[in-house]
């Protein structure tokens, strides 16, 4: 954890394409993997649409440490309107403080305020610590299973 | 998925320590929650003192409390003190095996298993806590009649 910013409060809320740069530098801090494309295509489309989409960020002293990306999507799969969590993440120096339970609060208030009572997330079966962390806000296996297939093989 | 009697014995155990960290818990009060016989339970209870997630007290106000971190100890780890959890690959080999039906069966259970492992190791003991006591609200809320005292919520 970052000593000087321990003390400093967590604020939460809607991110702006100015806080762009620093989402996509901590994504790739996290995930080693630049995807500034992605980001870039994702906050334009947000921009152009925001009724039912929102990126919330976690903002320590004017420091974002940490960010949520849903939506509401309906009828996929043929999923009545639910609301789904595509991007969350909190820089490893401010976790154990409940900032990802902060940010998940906030998009699950947002996603009632946009009439779904149902929230969705999809992530690596590996993935222990998300995985866990996902399970400790009460989410468990819904009725929907992931089948892919490699196409070279 | 079967988990044996030790395990499940085990789980609610080191649940019902978990929840009540204030003091310790005689084991003769987990055995009549859940219906558990005390030598059955003691067995499980050494166990889990050797792991290092609980420890004993003799004496009078003694018993058992919870002494590991709930928000890290998932279930998997707790199973895997009384039964393998194995991937199929690591298991003996049976005939068949190595046939191509054989490595396509293996490729199936193996999917099946690693959802379960998964779903074991990501589930903490506070997670647990906490789900237990929101299944209890439920009941109570639907006025559901129990036949046991609402596990896990003082």
């Amino acid at each position: 954890m970052a000593p000087t910013a321990a003390a400093k409060p967590v604020k939460i809320r809607r991110a702006s394409n100015a806080d762009l740069p620093t989402i996509i530098a901590l994504d790739e801090r996290v995930t080693r993997l630049p995807k500034t494309d992605y980001w870039r295509d994702l906050f334009d489309r947000f921009s152009r649409r925001e009724q039912g989409r929102a990126i919330f960020i976690a903002d320590v002293g004017g420091r974002v440490v940490g960010f949520a990306i849903g939506e509401v999507r309906a009828w996929e799969f043929g999923s009545p309107p639910c609301g789904w969590i595509f991007g969350f993440d909190v820089d490893p120096r401010f976790r154990e403080r409940g900032i990802g339970s902060m940010l998940f609060d906030a998009l699950t208030s947002f996603f009632r305020s946009s009439g779904v009572n149902t929230v969705r997330t999809m992530l690596r079966r590996d993935d222990n610590l998300i995985m866990s962390f996902f399970r400790s806000q009460g989410l468990t296996a819904g009725p929907f299973i992931e089948l892919e297939k490699n196409l070279d093989e | 998925m079967r988990l044996q009697k030790a395990t499940r014995f085990a789980l609610y155990a080191a649940l019902e320590l978990a929840s009540r960290r204030e003091g310790y818990v005689s084991a003769s009060e987990v055995a009549a929650k859940y219906g558990i016989s005390q030598n059955h339970l003691a067995k499980v209870l050494r166990t889990l003192g050797r792991s290092g997630l609980i420890e004993a007290s003799r004496g009078v106000g003694g018993g058992y409390r919870f002494v590991g971190n709930a928000k890290r100890t998932t279930l998997l780890e707790i199973v895997q003190l009384f039964e393998k959890v194995d991937p199929i690959a690591a298991g003996e080999r049976q005939p068949g095996d190595a046939t191509d039906a054989g490595l396509t069966l293996k490729s199936v259970l193996e999917e099946i298993e690693d959802t379960a492992r998964a779903t074991l190791s990501s589930v903490s003991l506070d997670t647990m806590i906490k789900m237990t006591r929101r299944h209890a609200e439920r009941r109570a809320a639907k006025g559901t009649d129990q036949r046991q005292p609402a596990t896990l919520v003082p």
